[in-house]
């Protein structure tokens, strides 16, 4: 159909623009299990190209009589190399829609709609970066990681899980970061202990300019509180149930202050990455009270 | 009617997909193809311009305005069911002021085809709101969302009774410069009997069906997944009561235009809705699951008209074999 573009170098044609997100049905090209975790590696030159850190893909799952796409964080991209462009996620299999995906395997085609959401802005002077993630939710950190490294500008990080299995790729970790601190409920890997804990150790040592994290929902909210205690800016990475992932539905929507009233933004279009200092975590879930009485201001960076 | 001697087949005239006439005509209303995009599942129209020229389609139904700003319900909103979803957005909106200032001059300068989709907790909101819009460039129609499933949004009441919504309907009409469409909701006894309420208190046609109320619960909290306890229900679950729905009111009122919506995704989904008896078909919840299904089915609805040598689109209305 016309509203196809071709695409360059092997990918699939895709549906879209020269600008923003496309869809396309994406070869894959790898399945790997990381520890307890599955990644899939897709061919797609255009959606590597647009990527940036804590932007996130939705995928179209086969299943029994599922309708919606499933929002994945982006791994990794790579540019280059013989299929000109490839991009990776990494899930965990938490029901019907992962399960089939996890299922996939080299050379089946997946229909991907990317790159999708906000990216974890950069700093904008010369500050050390610490990366708090737990579990799978490092994933995107691990992506951020890298570039920070390319940049030039120092990271930290800290990953967490409940136990050693539970911990994303603490190899990568150390290779893409200055330190890496591992920290494990059960103190099977790394640190016995908690995220919280460990980062207010690390604070301690005054070399952190800017926060970044990525997790589950209570891991943001009591990050970001230690955060703004301690007066370090952060940004973080949301994940809220959303059903279209292009900014067309209105469920993911998160309340979020900015120039002194809270509005109910879309985690998919301005999400997902978020000043966590201005994210209302306690109303979450509440009915909101607040309306939106001006024009969205854009937020304050770091 | 001209009558074809029974011994000779109907002459077949090849047609191509260029050839195929999508116009289709609501009242005063001339759409360029019958597929438009559904209230509630299009944002602003810039979310899915990002994929595809959103002037393409026979028009936009923009998410329902309020007088006021809504801030909407809480999360969870929303909750995928077998075939479907449900959903308890709660109108969130910006307010009309806030729509006309910032979504609509985008609408007008792109030339996408406007429905402006109005809702209100009283009759005198409507009233108010379709005054903002009198005379306005670019707006078409108005869509009276009287059946929103939401409490929290108001309004649900309206299409329930057929005094309630004439009432709606003749106050809006009091004031609107473009044709008013009453959007119901299959959530009543007898549609028919509603949908006749709304024309004869001067309708140009009618918009069926908003979602259909609905619950989820989660076995091991016990809670409902929605915030809201209930919410509406879509997608192609739905999509029979739906194509019923249309039927019913086609078969009574076969004068009364009817914008047909509930679970169409696919070329065949859009025939079978104007086979019942619409003139004209919206792409919600398929949008969600793929931000190109309206676009697709604009490009693909003429090729399956020309293979099967159909010159006009809107000769499929109410084409239904009983």
């Amino acid at each position: 159909m016309s509203s196809f573009v071709s695409s360059k170098g092997n990918g699939p044609p895709f549906q879209g623009r020269s600008s923003g997100p496309i869809r396309a049905r994406c070869e894959v090209l790898q399945y790997r299990k990381i520890g307890k975790y599955h990644s899939i590696t897709f061919v797609s030159p255009e959606m590597a190209d647009r990527a940036e850190p804590g932007m996130f893909v939705t995928i179209g799952v086969e299943g029994h009589s599922t309708v919606l796409r499933r929002p994945f964080a982006i791994y990794q991209v790579s540019r280059h190399g013989p299929w000109a462009g490839t991009v990776e996620i990494v899930f965990d299999v938490v029901g019907e829609g992962t399960r089939w995906l996890a299922s996939r395997v080299k050379h089946d085609t997946v229909d991907l709609v990317g790159p999708l959401g906000t990216p974890f802005p950069l700093p904008k002077q010369n500050v050390g970066c610490l990366l708090v993630g737990q579990g799978y939710g490092a994933a995107p950190l691990l992506y951020l990681a890298g570039v920070l490294q390319q940049r030039g500008f120092r990271a930290d990080m800290i990953i967490g899980a409940k136990d050693a299995d539970g911990i994303f790729n603490a190899i990568e970790a150390k290779r893409l970061s200055a330190t890496t601190i591992l920290v494990t409920e059960d103190g099977s890997l790394g640190e016995e202990g908690n995220i919280l804990d460990v980062m207010d150790r690390h604070l301690d040592l005054g070399r952190t300019g800017l926060i970044y994290a990525s997790g589950p929902m209570p891991l943001l909210r009591d990050v970001s509180g230690l955060a703004a205690s301690r007066g370090v800016p952060i940004r973080v990475a949301v994940e809220e149930a959303m059903a279209c992932g292009t900014g067309v539905c209105w469920t993911c929507v998160m309340p979020v202050e900015r120039k002194g009233a809270v509005y109910n933004l879309r985690s998919c279009i301005e999400g997902p990455v978020f000043n966590g200092a201005k994210v209302q975590w306690d109303a979450i879930g509440a009915l909101p009270v607040h309306d939106i009485p001006e024009p969205l201001p854009e937020e304050d960076e770091a | 009617m001209s009558t074809v001697p029974s011994s000779r087949k109907p002459r077949s005239v090849p047609v191509t997909p260029a050839e195929v006439d999508l116009r289709v005509q609501l009242d005063d209303m001339i759409l360029r193809n019958p597929i438009l995009a559904a209230s509630g599942t299009f944002a602003s129209g810039q979310e899915i311009n990002r994929f595809f020229d959103v002037n393409r389609l026979g028009a936009v139904v923009i998410k329902s305005i309020t007088m006021e700003p809504r801030p909407g319900l809480p999360t969870p909103r929303m909750a995928e069911t077998a075939s479907g979803m449900l959903n308890a957005i709660g109108l969130q909106n910006a307010g009309v002021e806030r729509w006309l200032s910032l979504d609509y001059p985008w609408l007008v300068h792109h030339g996408v085809p406007i429905i402006a989709s109005i809702a209100g907790r009283t009759v005198h909101e409507y009233r108010q709101v379709a005054e903002k819009l009198r005379g306005l460039e670019g707006i078409v129609a108005i869509e009276a969302n009287i059946s929103s499933p939401n409490a929290e949004a108001g309004g649900g009441l309206f299409a329930s009774h057929p005094s309630t919504a004439a009432e709606v309907v003749s106050t809006i009409m009091r004031v609107a410069t473009v044709p008013v469409f009453a959007k119901l909701t299959p959530d009543v006894t007898d549609i028919v009997t509603i949908a006749h309420a709304a024309a004869e208190a001067g309708a140009s046609g009618v918009s069926v069906i908003n979602t259909v109320l609905g619950m989820a619960i989660d076995v091991e909290t016990r809670q409902p997944k929605l915030a809201a306890g209930m919410g509406g229900l879509s997608g192609p679950a739905i999509k029979p009561i739906a194509i019923r729905a249309v039927h019913q009111i086609h078969s009574v009122m076969p004068d009364l235009p009817i914008i047909g919506m509930g679970g169409a995704a696919t070329v065949e989904d859009v025939v079978e809705f104007m086979l019942a008896g619409a003139s004209a078909v919206a792409i919600g919840t398929a949008t969600f699951a793929n931000p190109m299904a309206s676009m697709e089915i604009v490009e693909g609805l003429p090729h399956w008209l020309a293979e099967r040598g159909i010159r006009h689109a809107r000769s499929l209305i109410g084409g239904v074999r009983i």
